[in-house]
């Protein structure tokens, strides 16, 4: 680890402030720990926010739900509001990391977690997002992990996040506190950038903005939510694919489908002809399977990792037929109470 | 000098005459609480005063030498000492029981990870610091071989066999022919390797995490040029070793080597990294595995071969055909290796070498066979078993392959098998599979020392407990020849001072280092009953009291002055005469997720033949890990090596997956044959550590197959490739 000054901040005018290009914000420090002891991540100075106010609760916003961005991993899983009206955003939570990493890791963290490529962690190998222009050891690399879809010939790492991707099924939107003090609101879709020729800007934030919400909708009335992660090991693993469902039947057809898809993408990916052929159908597997075909249609896999093209396409016609009743529900597949 | 005593001929079953009733109870180990609480003393615990502490620093090109180590590039940077390099600088670990210094290469420089260097300074912090920034000119050589299928370099040894193999396999009516590959893998024990080294003169006192301290003082010793007996080691608590701490490591030579320099205590802990990078891992295989059979299952041929690797100059190859040379008889057996040289990271003893990867495949390979047959796989095991061995014509020593089979199937419910699909639970198919275990069994040369006096005994030797029970199993042995109950049995182990034990290793620590525990304690046994005015044979010891001759006294008021008995145990002539080796069963059943191809293992059983049980809670946790080690082989680990570098890309414990506890089932089931091993050693007991992972993982590959249809031939079988066998079926 490099020497580097911390200082607590008091106020978030105080936090953003003291936030330049050599600064980090560190909150439940999960990830940048790590990547600070292995020099991957070297600021000059972290800008400690845990003691700030206000950012650590969960409360009603008008018929959705905003969860401060110091709310852990841990803490916004359990709320049993997340649980009854947003299901899919805890069992995405509870398919990451470990209950010990839950406990620390908070909601703007997580957001805002780096990729686990393992090229990127090594600070002997060549990676265009530790070292812009340094070249990319992952190409010809291993590359079981990698994305498949949004990468560049810069950079193919995927987003490690499980949360973002039940988040982004669930269409949340971040807040972010501007340099004037004002604050914005984003689609999470648009705090993510794409790598192309600049994998080192992941995020559409300026250096002294900060995360201090997200916010959930109102809840869809009789959804039916799912996640389902498939890894190489039951648990304690990155996805090698991941899918999260949100889906309204009415009438016996699809009214509606929300599907955002994890570890294949540089952030939560979405696609928004596959939802369009399932709205207005009857559940159905042979349109499950031409739906998970349009999917995987323009990925780009890595020489090592082409199987996550049908692993995807198989996950998200399980995670349908759950979603849809044509299988039965099993754990990670939760019918949505009714809004109190 | 200590007479040495050689297992020449079997022994009275004394512990089975003894009355204190202690050996084989499942009795918790004495250490346990000071394990929990965190005050047993691992070797980077407890830093002496004034220690400095360094980072190994790793090379980062795979062939080649360091050209120049730029001390001053990190100089000014704080609480930096300095760096350390030299000739003393090991290359790798030690093999096991090599007893000698491994390779040290200078500046060469053979792999990617390859340490180079150590960074000393004030702090952790400081050291890890300048080892990251430590500015080191390489000069690499181009086109290293990284890759053992494309290696231009194989070493192929004869084969060894026996009968007409080519007549024997191209004669009969079924036959499987299969090759297979399984994955690197690493021991990835919970306490990284760690070393502090403090001179006192010339004399060296080192704290470090290794498994045979006999031998690792000589490693030592040799590494750094100085006399053994100047080498002082400590090792008293060891967090887990599986084989990666046989040897004398590049920790403890660097931290050695600086402390010489600096003239202060030096402490090296690799990181989990580092440990990857350069530690001994287990080699990836590729097998070939051949039987050829009757229609009424007799076997005619048996084949397996193999192709492994290393680096030069290393001596090990991965027995791959260990089992495969006795479980089962034919008619011609034949077995081949071929040892491929490159410059992927080193390769050594991983728990189990040969089992661990050989059964794997030696025994899904069979379960095709049982398939084509038409026969139950218990069955046709059955129907093979030799009566001698099919290589050597050895008699074997006790045997319960056959009772573990059919015992195992019984508990099992292994007659409900059904055919491959046929059960499924909404979108997982479920099934069964078996497979046999076994572990060659060895008595390695060892020395113990037992004092008795009035207020008890205590058990002296350089042994190490690597948190398979040593501290309880031996307090046990001694409790039940001396007549005590085990509390009143110190046992003071890992301290090179005392009598050179056997180590932990292959599985023969407890065995073999016990076995001079108990021949110690039947020399004083003998002092007692010449004290009593009785003959041997006729003196019970038990509960602090001795018995024999019409008398019965105190053993305290027995004891003028301590009683103080060393022994020394070899192997002889029974290990000519006999093969001995344990024996298990596993049954399995696991889930197989028709869509993702997710398998998930809901209970596994495993029965297992170790002779005499020394204490049935530490054999039961040793056979039940090596089983999780056997689900780890057969579905989540796995190392990747780049392939232009050949260095590990997965190298944390994110990214290496052990089994996690979802992983392992809640029904985890292990039971022992109440049996005896004259030929082993006095104690008729066999070694468990290794046992338990023989055949388990085949066991689970071979559910997958009655599960879903899906044969694999790639181990480990993570979902990717579950989805294309299913996809191969059309499922």
């Amino acid at each position: 680890m490099k020497e580097f000054t911390y200082a607590r901040a008091e106020t978030l005018d105080d936090a953003a402030g003291q936030l330049d290009e050599t600064a980090r914000v560190i909150a439940g420090g999960t990830n940048l720990l790590d990547l600070m002891k292995l020099q991957v991540m070297a600021p000059e100075k972290v800008v400690d926010i845990t003691r700030l106010p206000d950012l650590s609760e969960i409360s009603a916003e008008g018929e959705g739900l905003r969860i401060g961005a110091l709310v852990t991993n841990s803490q916004l899983a359990e709320d049993h509001r997340v649980r009854s009206l947003y299901p899919v955003l805890s069992r995405a939570i509870l398919a990451g990391a470990s209950g010990q990493i839950r406990n620390k890791a908070t909601t703007g963290g997580n957001l805002l977690q780096r990729t686990r490529c393992p090229y990127f962690y090594d600070p002997a190998m060549a990676c265009n997002k530790r070292d812009p222009g340094a070249g990319c050891a992952a190409k010809e690399g291993v590359g079981r992990m990698l994305a498949v879809f949004g990468v560049s010939d810069d950079c193919l790492a995927a987003h490690p996040s499980d949360m973002a991707v039940g988040l982004r099924a669930l269409d949340a939107e971040v807040e972010v506190r501007s340099p004037d003090s004002s604050t914005r609101r984003l689609k999470l879709d648009e705090l993510y950038r794409l790598p192309g020729d600049r994998p080192d800007l992941e995020t559409t934030l300026a250096v002294d903005e900060i995360i201090t919400a997200v916010v959930l909708p109102a809840p869809e009335k009789g959804a039916v939510q799912a996640y389902r992660k498939v890894r190489d090991r039951a648990s304690y693993a990155f996805a090698l694919v991941s899918v999260a469902g949100n889906v309204t039947l009415t009438d016996g057809k699809i009214a509606r489908a929300k599907l955002a898809y994890g570890g294949v993408a540089p952030k939560p990916w979405t696609n928004a002809k596959v939802e369009e052929m399932l709205v207005g159908q009857a559940p159905d597997e042979a349109l499950f399977r031409k739906a998970a075909e349009a999917l995987t249609a323009d990925a780009t896999p890595h020489s090592d990792n082409a199987f996550k093209l049908p692993m995807l396409r198989r996950t998200l016609i399980a995670v349908l037929r759950e979603a849809t009743g044509l299988a039965d529900a099993s754990p990670g597949t939760d019918k949505t109470k009714d809004a109190a | 000098m200590t007479e040495t005593f050689r297992m020449d001929k079997a022994q009275a079953r004394l512990l089975d005459e003894t009355g204190q009733g202690v050996i084989g109870t499942p009795m918790d180990r004495p250490d346990g609480p000071q394990k929990v609480s965190g005050r047993a003393r691992y070797a980077a615990d407890g830093t002496p005063e004034g220690t400095a502490h360094g980072v190994l620093v790793r090379a980062t090109i795979t062939k080649g030498k360091v050209a120049a180590i730029h001390a001053d590039s990190i100089s000014d940077l704080p609480g930096v000492i300095g760096v350390v390099s030299g000739p003393e600088f090991i290359r790798n670990p030690a093999q096991g029981m090599a007893n000698a210094a491994p390779v040290q290469p200078g500046t060469r420089v053979d792999y990617h990870g390859q340490p180079i260097a150590l960074v000393v300074g004030e702090s952790f912090e400081a050291a890890r610091d300048g080892a990251l920034r430590l500015k080191v000119d390489f000069e690499a050589e181009a086109g290293a071989d990284v890759d053992p299928d494309t290696a231009s370099e194989v070493e192929t040894g004869d084969p060894s066999a026996v009968g007409d193999w080519d007549s024997a396999f191209d004669g009969a009516a079924f036959k499987v022919d299969r090759e297979f590959t399984t994955a690197a893998q690493v021991a990835a024990a919970m306490e990284p390797h760690a070393a502090i080294a403090e001179w006192q003169g010339d004399k060296l006192l080192l704290r470090s995490s290794l498994q045979m301290l006999r031998f690792n003082k000589n490693e030592i010793a040799d590494s750094l040029g100085i006399p053994a007996e100047n080498v002082q080691i400590l090792a008293p608590f060891v967090g887990g070793g599986f084989g990666s701490k046989l040897g004398i490591g590049p920790d403890a030579v660097a931290a050695a080597q600086a402390a010489r320099e600096l003239g202060r205590p030096v402490r090296v802990v690799m990181p989990r990294q580092a440990v990857f990078d350069s530690i001994l891992r287990r080699t990836e295989t590729t097998q070939r595995v051949r039987f050829a059979a009757d229609a009424d299952g007799k076997l005619r041929a048996v084949g397996h071969d193999d192709r492994v690797s290393n680096l030069w100059e290393e001596g090990f190859a991965e027995p791959t055909s260990s089992c495969s040379q006795f479980l089962y008889g034919a008619d011609a057996l034949r077995f081949q290796q071929s040892l491929a040289r490159n410059h992927r990271t080193p390769t050594g003893s991983v728990r189990a070498p040969g089992e661990a990867v050989g059964m794997l495949t030696f025994e899904a390979a069979l379960d095709e066979l049982a398939e084509q047959l038409d026969i139950d796989p218990v069955e046709l095991r059955l129907k093979n078993l030799p009566d001698t061995h099919p290589m050597t014509g050895q008699a074997f020593s006790s045997r319960g392959l056959a009772e573990c089979l059919r015992r195992g199937a019984e508990e099992f419910g292994w007659s409900a098998r059904g055919k491959p699909g046929a059960r499924r639970e909404g979108d997982w198919f479920i099934g069964v599979g078996m497979a046999s275990a076994g572990r060659p069994n060895m008595l390695i040369q060892a020395s113990a020392r037992v004092r008795l006096e009035a207020g008890g005994a205590t058990v002296e030797t350089d042994m190490t407990d690597i948190g398979t029970g040593t501290y309880a199993i031996f307090a046990q042995i001694a409790g039940e020849m001396l007549g005590l109950s085990a509390d009143r049995v110190t046992v003071r182990l890992g301290d090179t001072d005392l009598p050179g034990a056997s180590g932990s290793g292959g599985s023969f620590g407890a065995s073999s280092s016990g076995s001079a525990v108990f021949l110690a304690a039947r020399k004083i046994r003998a002092k007692l009953a010449e004290a009593m005015g009785c003959d041997a044979d006729e003196l019970t010891l038990q509960d602090g009291i001795a018995r024999g001759g019409n008398r019965e006294m105190a053993i305290s008021d027995l004891v003028q002055s301590e009683i103080v008995e060393e022994a020394q145990i070899e192997a002889g002539k029974t290990a000519e005469s006999h093969f001995s080796a344990g024996y298990g069963a596993h049954f399995v059943e696991v889930a197989v997720h028709a869509w993702t191809g997710e398998v998930r293992v809901r209970r596994m059983l495993g029965i297992m033949d170790i002779g005499r049980v020394l204490n049935e809670k530490t054999a039961r946790s040793q056979a039940v890990g090596g089983m999780v080690w056997g689900l780890g082989a057969a579905l989540t680990e796995e190392i990747s090596h780049d392939p232009r570098t050949g260095h590990i890309v997965t190298r944390d414990l994110a990214n290496y997956h052990v089994a996690s506890h979802a992983d392992v089932p809640a029904q985890m089931e292990v039971s022992f044959l109440d049996n005896r091993d004259d030929e082993a050693n006095p104690m008729q007991s066999r070694g468990v550590g290794e046992l338990g992972i023989s055949g388990a993982g085949a066991a689970v590959f071979n559910a997958i197959h009655n599960a879903c249809g899906v044969r694999l031939y790639d181990f480990p079988a993570t979902p990717d490739k579950v989805i294309a066998g299913l996809e191969a079926l059309g499922l």
